[in-house]
């Protein structure tokens, strides 16, 4: 189980470097949607004798993560016209040298970390320390008010999987929580940015701070 | 008994409530609607209610509340019931005040909505005096703040109002950050005062906090730069309820706290001895200086707290050296000056106000001649002046006279306690004598002579609203001041919360018997007035009366310009102590054989406001344009800030 474990903390690590060197706005999404598929799945294998409930909540949430918040913002991106490509504040090479250097943030912090989880690997903390980082630096450094909703969404798995290696069942429960939120979320980003595209013809929040006092 | 007072007592708050929600809804009179009399019949069924436990004994309840650490634990001991009375009565008067008052403003909306808030403010004060856990005590003083502010920023259209707010809210929210500290330092565990204590060093700190996070509130000197500002902007009965009963909780939250801390240390009531008699003399020197009246009285706020303060700071040295004596008269005159400074501070807050809507002005150099048109505003403020000078049989009198007293046991002991002693003598006896000069001041310059403008020459007395609740509180001056002898059993439950117990609470008796000889001779003095009216009028029936210019002294044509000026009379003190209130005096002199113009311009801005906060602030102001380079505008910005300060966090938690 360890090793399955490994491989899906490999390839959550493998997605957001997708997602720090991605251009497009549609590989973003569907970046951070096999994201939500990956962290479905790892509750699974981590503990094949899951019962039912559980599972079908685990399933509910990683439709809602994985199909209904993705087409909301494909939704929302394609009412407002954005154009396809990304724009960054910092270069693509520059954000996957900063991706290399949250991950060995990630990693340090979570040598520093005492694990309590039976099943939780240290890797697994090291990757969601990375996911809530890059979900921050996606924030931070892309024009966009999309892709800002995007680093909202991955920064939320990050934190999904963070409390994965500390809880057991606890763990759906701060979910649900926060999943609600990030629903919130995506629904008023997706009409305020409606709404700022009617009143300003752009979506870009770099050009928003004449809002400031 | 005790069930009843509690009940009451709720009763009371859920009045006050229902008065708040009410006054949301618009009404088309002019008072604005039920509030106030909601509000009037709220706080005095709460003064009954405290009144009924301070015979009956107090009471304690507690309900959840789904507030971490916090518990809606309220409770009525000696102490809470003795602030309660005053805190309600004074409410309920200011209330019916108020209604006269708010209705000549002419704004009906607008007063709807301060009646609100005025619902607001005696609901925190109420709760605060009684809250016993630190959250809801919290909670409620925040309230009062709040409500306070809203209250005072009545006339928000004028500058000067809005200026005077916000300083208020930035004082107050200093005072409270002190408080939050103080209160996290006491906690031990559910924020109950119950559990709090602390002995030692953290002691000591919590007493410093207290006294400079209460004394924010209650305006001890350097404190009080809000009070002159404040008091004047708001509305005269918001004015009578701030200065009369608000800054008391300041005193309150000083002495819970102390009952917290086990016993005192020395140093403890000489910081408060000296704190109360600087801000007392200065208090009073800067109401002589001042030219606004309603500025005149919130200095002499500062100048009485400063009078309680050094009461408290006696009887607390006498706690900490075992004298019961000195401690009884010192609390014991202190608390009681609580209650009479209330009493006459908001009459005379209240006659302010009908000064005000008479003349149409607060500055007394262009009053004159109003008692002739405002006999009963007149009379009472007289009531009031000489109560605040300290002048027997009024009540005055008799808390400064216990304070006195206090001093005199402590210089006749000639033990460490002569110095403490002489100086609450020597202070005290100097406040009384410039309050006289001040107060003479004030009431001759308004309400003798002739009228120094239009509109006063054509004023009248204020309506019934405004002037019952005037005549109900110079009689109470009158009253309190008589049955000084007979107050004592008032007082013995507050004192007793505040004593150790093994001290005992009683008055020494030569104490009780110079207050039963003082209250002889103000009935005797009282008759003798009396008399002496009665005889005039024998002497005068039948004589006709001419009535005449005052002051006419032989002039042809005299001119009320000639009159003698406030800011003339209050000069040659004013200049006396030059050195402490710096008066700033711009003279253009008279030239040449015959003058053509000369004129004269005096003004005492505020020593600490000017030479301290007023530097202080803009060199934080400075110090914060230095980080506005931060300030971007742009969410990326705020998001990386965020993300920064977690990590940080983080690198701290784990390294």
């Amino acid at each position: 189980m360890a090793s399955l474990i490994n491989a899906l903390s490999m390839l959550l690590i493998l997605t957001n470097f997708r997602l720090l060197g991605a251009s497009r706005l549609g590989s973003c999404i569907q970046t951070v949607a096999i994201q939500a598929v990956l962290l479905g799945l790892l509750p699974v294998l981590a503990n094949p004798q899951m019962p039912v409930r559980a599972m079908l909540v685990l399933a509910g949430m990683t439709f809602v993560k994985a199909v209904v918040l993705p087409t909301l913002v494909r939704r929302s991106a394609r009412e407002v016209q954005v154009r396809g490509e990304i724009e960054p504040l910092i270069g693509f090479t520059l954000s996957l040298l900063a991706g290399v250097g949250m991950l060995g943030v990630g990693i340090a912090a979570s040598r520093r970390m005492a694990l309590s989880a039976q099943y939780a690997s240290p890797l697994l903390v090291a990757v969601a320390i990375f996911t809530i980082l890059t979900g921050i630096f996606l924030i931070v450094a892309r024009k966009k008010a999309i892709t800002q909703v995007l680093g909202y969404l991955v920064m939320e798995n990050g934190i999904y999987s963070f409390g994965m290696a500390y809880a057991v069942h606890e763990t759906f429960l701060v979910e649900m929580g926060i999943l609600l939120d990030v629903w919130a979320l995506v629904f008023i980003m997706g009409i305020a940015i409606h709404d700022i595209h009617s009143a300003f013809d752009h979506i870009d929040t770099d050009r928003l701070s004449t809002l400031k006092e | 008994m005790v069930l009843s007072s509690m009940f009451l007592f709720l009763a009371s708050l859920f009045i006050l409530a229902a008065g708040a929600a009410l006054s949301l809804i618009p009404v088309s009179g002019k008072g604005g609607g039920h509030g106030s009399i909601l509000a009037a019949a709220g706080s005095g069924l709460a003064a009954f209610s405290a009144i009924l436990s301070l015979f009956g004994g107090g009471w304690d309840r507690s309900w959840p509340w789904s507030i971490p650490m916090g518990s809606i634990h309220i409770g009525m001991d000696g102490l809470s019931a003795f602030f309660v009375v005053p805190i309600a009565a004074i409410s309920s008067l200011a209330a019916v005040y108020g209604r006269g008052y708010l209705k000549e403003e002419g704004d009906g909306r607008r007063a709807s909505g301060s009646w609100f808030f005025y619902n607001i403010l005696i609901l925190s004060m109420l709760l605060v005096v009684c809250a016993r856990s630190g959250l809801l005590f919290l909670v409620a003083w925040e309230l009062m703040s709040l409500s306070s502010f809203f209250l005072v920023m009545f006339h928000r259209e004028k500058e000067e109002v809005v200026r005077a707010g916000l300083t208020y809210l930035v004082a107050t929210h200093l005072g409270t950050a002190l408080l939050l500290v103080m209160f996290l330092l006491l906690d031990r565990g559910g924020m109950e005062f119950s559990r709090f204590g602390l002995e030692g060093g953290s002691a000591a700190v919590v007493f410093v906090l207290a006294v400079a996070g209460f004394g924010t509130k209650a305006g001890l000197i350097p404190m009080h730069v809000w009070l002159p500002e404040a008091h004047p902007a708001a509305p005269s009965h918001v004015s009578a309820v701030m200065s009369g009963v608000m800054i008391k909780t300041g005193i309150y939250g000083i002495l819970r706290v102390l009952t917290f801390l086990g016993p005192p240390l020395p140093w403890w009531g000489w910081l408060l001895l000296l704190t109360g008699a600087v801000s007392g003399i200065l208090g009073v020197l800067f109401a002589l200086a001042q030219h606004d009246l309603k500025r005149l009285l919130a200095y002499h706020s500062v100048e009485n707290i400063g009078i309680i303060t050094l009461g408290l700071g006696s009887g607390i040295l006498g706690l900490s050296f075992g004298s019961t004596a000195i401690a009884v008269l010192g609390l014991g005159g202190g608390l009681l000056h609580v209650v009479n400074h209330a009493v006459f501070k908001s009459l005379l807050f209240m006659g302010a106000g009908s000064v005000a809507h008479a003349a149409g002005t607060l500055k007394i150099d262009r009053m004159g001649g109003l008692l002739r048109r405002m006999p009963m505003t007149g009379g009472t403020f007289l009531a009031g002046s000489a109560a605040i000078s300290g002048l027997p049989p009024l009540n005055g009198f008799v808390s400064e006279f216990l304070i006195f007293c206090a001093g005199f046991t402590a210089v006749v002991s000639r033990g460490p306690l002569l110095p403490a002693g002489a100086v609450a003598i020597a202070s005290l006896a100097l406040i009384g004598g410039l309050a006289s000069a001040c107060f003479t001041k004030a009431f001759g310059i308004i309400f003798l002579g002739e009228p120094r403008t239009q509109r006063v020459s054509g004023s009248r007395e204020s309506s019934k609203a405004m002037v019952v609740p005037m005549v109900i509180l110079a009689g109470l001056c009158m009253v309190l001041g008589l049955a000084a002898p007979w107050l004592f059993p008032f007082l013995a439950p507050a004192l007793s919360a505040l004593l150790p117990e093994g001290f005992a609470v009683e008055l020494p008796g030569w104490a009780a018997e110079s207050l039963q000889g003082v209250a002889g001779l103000g009935g005797v003095l009282i008759f003798l007035v009396l008399v002496l009216v009665l005889f005039r009028a024998f002497l005068l029936k039948g004589r006709g009366v001419r009535r005449s210019d005052t002051w006419g002294c032989g002039y042809l044509a005299p001119n009320p310009r000639m009159q003698y000026t406030a800011s003339s009379y209050a000069w040659p003190t004013v200049n006396m102590f030059r050195m402490f209130l710096r008066p700033v005096r711009v003279v253009e002199d008279p030239e040449g054989f015959l003058p053509a113009s000369a004129a004269l311009k005096s003004h005492t801005p505020d020593v600490f406001l000017e030479g301290f906060y007023v530097p202080l602030f803009l060199w934080v102001r400075r110090a914060a344009s230095l980080l506005r380079w931060m300030h971007q505008g742009q969410t990326h910005y705020y998001v990386l800030y965020i993300a920064l300060t977690a990590l940080v966090f983080l690198a701290w938690r784990l390294w």
